[in-house]
């Protein structure tokens, strides 16, 4: 047995003060996935096989076509593996935005919430990204460090959540 | 926080996840000149922190930066807006000294 196996996977965790159910509400409520992060409307079928889709909104295609980069309805889409609420949820998880990525296929997506006192839950976000280094490298944020664009990945979305659950407004309004 | 971060084994413990991310103790120990036992220590500490993160592979445990905390940080402080008015700043900041 080797230990100097290399992951691909990326583990974020963010410490909210909300209930387990407001956190699942966040995730999974279209209205409410619309409201922080890269936006945009997920519509989960919550079952085994059900299917997982996010929708853009006018706005975010307006500004991405007027950035060169016209984008498709749905920019990710998946397939729920595992729903547990308001504990677990488990997708595939693929981005269309650019045909690229997109051909990287689809990855593995886990969102674990579990209370840590009366008032706040830990919230965390593993992905698992075997064969999808552009979808790596930009989930992780670091094509927008290196000035590429492409957003602070999850770690700005899971810090953009918490702003809005814990203030009711998100980081840019 | 920032306690975590003061220690410079600590930091280099979270230089060694930026590289390659996901590693046991074994791994991470066998790049320091330490005991198993304190490199335990310390990453219990980031641990506590939480700036690493760890998860169960099988009989591994295996060990992952969280950049959360740090990024919280920088949003707090510096929103979009202050973020150009700083590198507005910078520019003529530039522009004084080499003029």
């Amino acid at each position: 047995m080797t230990t100097t196996s290399t992951t691909t996977t990326q583990v974020y965790r963010v410490y909210i003060k909300a209930t387990a159910e407001a956190i699942w509400q966040a995730i999974t409520d279209p209205e409410w996935t619309n409201r922080y992060g890269y936006t945009g409307y997920a519509h989960y079928d919550l079952r085994p096989g059900g299917s997982y889709q996010v929708i853009a909104n006018e706005e975010f295609k307006a500004a991405a076509a007027a950035g060169g980069f016209p984008c498709p309805d749905v920019v990710v889409d998946g397939e729920v593996l595992e729903a547990d609420p308001p504990r677990k949820l488990v997708t595939t998880w693929r981005m269309l935005m650019d045909p690229g990525l997109a051909a990287e296929g689809f990855t593995r997506l886990t969102y674990e919430i579990k209370a840590v006192s009366d008032r706040a839950c830990s919230l965390t976000v593993t992905h698992e990204l075997d064969g999808a280094p552009g979808l790596a490298s930009l989930v992780s944020g670091q094509n927008d460090d290196r000035g590429e664009g492409g957003g602070g990945g999850h770690a700005w979305v899971l810090s953009d959540l918490k702003s809005l659950l814990e203030t009711g407004s998100t980081l840019a309004g | 926080m920032f306690t975590a971060l003061a220690d410079p084994t600590r930091r280099f413990l979270l230089d060694l996840l930026y590289e390659r991310d996901g590693r046991t103790l074994t791994d991470l120990a066998s790049g320091l000149e330490m005991t198993r036992f304190g490199v335990m220590k310390h990453l219990k500490v980031l641990e506590d922190a939480g700036l690493v993160v760890t998860r169960r592979s099988g009989r591994e445990k295996l060990h992952f930066l969280n950049p959360v905390p740090i990024r919280l940080i920088h949003d707090r402080w510096i929103d979009k807006y202050t973020e150009r008015r700083v590198s507005a700043l910078l520019d003529l900041k530039n522009e004084l000294e080499t003029s």
